[in-house]
């Protein structure tokens, strides 16, 4: 537990001065000129130049969180922080994005602090050698729910049976070193699409279990160096190894967190107090949103099974269920604004509005697409354009498919919901 | 129970060692029939990007000789002489607007070339004020070709009145330092590409977001959503304000060469996309060979012929327009509506299934994906 704190708190800080030094904070919350909500959360905006200050506050909670100094208080205000710059634009949504923050909300909830930590150190009270069980089964439920969802997502038939998307995206890898070569080669693409539908059914198993667990770490490292490699994915792979070390044994979380107190001027023996905390000794509050939390997480992720046919075209339910590099979905977008007494009408140009990453997700996100319209309309309105109606001429092309009409030119975007946008007015994907 | 172990130590040892092995010993035979960027990166290079700039510093030269002439001399034949060398320069420059990138980009040659509707207010400021820096961005629509059609056409009803505005010592000072700049300019990408940038391009022939290829696809696409399909047709047709603009089509002074410059690009948009080369003599790698390849691979949908038999759908609407598009936005726009039309329709294609076929993001922030 203490070893995935001290991790998690590390990566954070790291992945965290890496968004700033690649100038992102600018790039995808500053220069924006229009962001798109998540719903529900429409009050939240862009805090100007105060985004920085909300990077530090979270650089500086995930360092305590590290040290386990005030950890309560670090944890949460990580939580708050980082969930709100998520929060701000969707157009950045990535699914580890929000394991950090699923992952982030189970920790303030969990004694991470009651030993190898400052907390611990200066308060004998708390430190303890031994922490009840579950607390670390936990996370390990957690880390079980993301790769097992996962690897049922991709049992769907583009992915088993044509390879799809990766029969796109590895022929460009052809400089990679020693594997590039073998990037075009079709039997590569169903490997490593079979393969990894294996590896994230099984891995969890292969970790829970004393004699496989070393190879199934290899595997890990292999798999997410392979995909760190491979794809543009960021500091995911890193968390996902640190995260899979939770299933090794007490013993070697203790040598681990020995190894650094050895560097450090504290004794280690203060740590090895032979105290437990007991289980009775964390609140009843705590559980409950636990346990409850975890109900959530394991029957969200499968609410697309009642709300479309095909999550990867409406993309209902596709956001937090754990599909991971799933599909290959281009899209292209052309509002029309309509006077509609006079019938007079122009076309937008997109990027007066949108950078070319929100476009790219406008394009084929309906609720972006409807969000959109609905800031065009209050655009154009405040220009003074009356009795507006907007359309969309929308493409989308999924998976190496030829292009498709997407969503039903002749609906006016500003008179649907949401739910009706998608349930009446998706035009149905053929193959 | 060991004995579990240790198979599964085996296994995954094996595993690697397989993998490890499977690439040493293949790849000679299978390299050979990859698609090689390289070999297409060149062709660009060599067969179109550099001819078209040796072919437009050529004509911006003789334009300026022409420039000279004119100064020395300012009669009717020398103002004849400069037009047409102006337009010859200007049909040169439709092949060489698209390549916005190395040098071209660095200096931004095509904001200091073919800004339109020049701002004619701002020309003559400079003119009276004789104070005046072209390389401020401010100054973008007063220079260049827009700004060469409104002095040499724009200022007087007829060739005489034309002339008489050059009688100000003013005026001829501002022509000479345009066309100087776009000359030294012209020279400046030329001079870069043959000496520098065509080793950096050629040899950045990997996939990313940087990559030649990746840079020069996303150039290409944005030159013909922006500058072809909007700028020579759709701004003016009002496809993007409601009301036509009739004010903004590409060379408005000169009235009767706006459809061929806009027809010129347009076939060089298309000689670029199937890799004909710039003297016409041959053809190279191209993004349709490339489309080609991948269909096979893939066994995916002919996106290269559609694209093709689109623009020649557009080609047909294109000739129906009047010489002077200004003059045809406004006795009849709905041929330039439709000829919009036309040109949109291929950017589905090209932004979606080109660009999904051969994975190339269109131009994205370097940002994580997942």
């Amino acid at each position: 537990m203490a070893v995935f704190r001290v991790l998690f708190g590390v990566i954070m800080a790291i992945s965290l001065v890496r968004f700033w030094y690649n100038g992102w904070i600018e790039e995808l919350y500053l220069l924006p000129k229009m962001h798109f909500h998540y719903s529900g959360f429409e009050f939240i905006n862009v805090p100007g130049k105060w985004t920085y200050l909300v990077f530090i506050i979270c650089f500086v909670a995930s360092i305590c969180v590290a040290l386990g100094w005030k950890y309560r208080l670090s944890i949460l205000v990580f939580f708050l922080s980082f969930t709100f710059i998520e929060l701000l634009d969707k157009t950045t949504y990535l699914n580890h994005y929000y394991f950090i923050t699923v992952v982030s909300f189970i920790l303030i909830w969990l004694p991470a602090h009651a030993n190898y930590s400052v907390d611990a150190y200066k308060d004998d009270t708390l430190r303890s050698e031994y922490i009840p069980q579950w607390t670390v089964d936990i996370l390990k439920l957690m880390l079980a729910i993301v790769y097992i969802y996962a690897g049922l997502a991709k049992l769907n038939y583009d992915w088993m049976y044509r390879a799809m998307p990766l029969t796109i995206w590895l022929p460009t890898k052809f400089d990679v070193p020693l594997l590039g070569s073998l990037m075009h080669e079709k039997w590569v693409h169903y490997l490593f699409s079979w393969g990894g539908a294996i590896y994230d059914l099984l891995i969890v198993f292969l970790l829970l279990w004393n004699r496989t667990r070393v190879f199934a770490f290899i595997l890990v490292l292999l798999f997410h160096v392979l995909t760190r490699v491979l794809f543009p994915i960021g500091m995911f792979p890193y968390i996902m190894i640190a995260g899979t070390m939770i299933f090794f044994s007490p013993q070697f979380h203790e040598r681990f967190m020995d190894f650094i107190i050895n560097k450090l001027p504290v004794n280690k023996s203060t740590f090895h107090n032979g105290m437990s905390l007991e289980h009775s000794s964390i609140p009843m509050v705590h559980k409950i949103i636990l346990s409850s939390f975890m109900i959530f997480q394991l029957l969200f992720p499968l609410r697309n099974t009642v709300l479309t046919d095909n999550v990867y075209w409406t993309e209902q339910g596709y956001r937090y269920s754990w599909r991971v590099m799933l599909m290959e979905k281009t899209g292209y977008a052309n509002f029309k604004i309509v006077d509609g007494e006079s019938q007079k009408r122009f076309y937008v140009q997109n990027d007066d509005f949108l950078t070319p990453l929100q476009q790219k997700q406008m394009s084929t996100q309906p609720d972006f697409i409807l969000e959109y319209a609905q800031n065009l309309s209050k655009h154009f309105s405040a220009q003074g354009h009356k009795n507006i109606e907007i359309y969309v001429e929308s493409y989308a092309a999924l998976n190496g498919r030829q292009n498709q009409a997407y969503i039903d030119p002749d609906v006016d975007l500003l008179s649907v919901t949401y739910r009706e946008l998608c349930q009446n007015h998706i035009i149905p994907l053929y193959d | 129970m060991k004995s579990i172990t240790s198979i599964i130590l085996l296994l995954s040892l094996g595993l690697i060692v397989f993998v490890s092995c499977g690439d040493t010993e293949e790849p000679i035979e299978i390299i050979t029939d990859r698609f090689d960027r390289q070999d297409m990166l060149t062709d660009w290079a060599d067969m179109i990007i550099i001819p078209a700039l040796e072919s437009y510093n050529t004509s911006v030269a003789r334009m300026a000789s022409d420039k000279d002439a004119f100064i020395a001399e300012r009669s009717d034949m020398h103002l004849e002489q400069l037009r047409e060398s102006y337009v010859n320069a200007y049909l040169a420059w439709q092949h060489v607007s698209m390549f916005d990138i190395g040098k071209a980009e660095e200096i931004r040659l095509r904001n200091y070339t073919n800004i339109y509707p020049t701002d004619v207010a701002t020309i003559d400021k400079n003119i009276a004020s004789q104070n005046y820096n072209l390389e401020l961005p401010s100054n973008y629509d007063a220079q260049g070709f827009p700004a060469l059609d409104y002095l040499l056409y724009g200022m007087g009803e007829n060739n005489a009145e034309v002339i008489s505005t050059f009688a100000d010592d003013n005026t001829v000072t501002y022509l000479d330092d345009l066309v100087t700049r776009m000359y030294n300019l012209s020279e400046l990408v030329l001079v870069d590409w043959k000496t520098n940038y065509r080793a950096t391009f050629i040899n950045n022939s990997g996939a990313s977001g940087t990559a030649a290829v990746d840079k020069m696809v996303n150039d290409f696409l944005f030159y013909y959503e922006k500058f072809l399909r909007a700028g020579k047709i759709g701004i003016p047709a009002g496809v993007f304000s409601g009301n036509p603009i009739s004010a903004a089509v590409e060379a408005p002074y000169s009235k009767i060469y706006s459809k061929t410059l806009f027809l010129e690009a347009f076939g060089a948009v298309q000689d670029f996309f199937v890799g004909k080369s710039f003297d016409g003599n041959g053809q190279g790698e191209s993004l349709e060979s490339y489309l080609i390849y991948m269909q096979e691979q893939n066994n995916t949908t002919d996106i290269a012929d559609q694209i093709l038999d689109q623009w020649t759908i557009a080609t047909a609407a294109a000739d129906l327009l009047s010489d002077n598009l200004q003059e045809q936005v406004i006795t009849d726009n709905n041929k330039m509506l439709s000829t919009y039309d036309e040109l949109q329709k291929v950017i589905v294609l090209l932004k979606v299934d080109m660009m999904q076929s051969l994975n190339i993001q269109v131009d994205y922030v370097d940002a994580d994906g997942d």
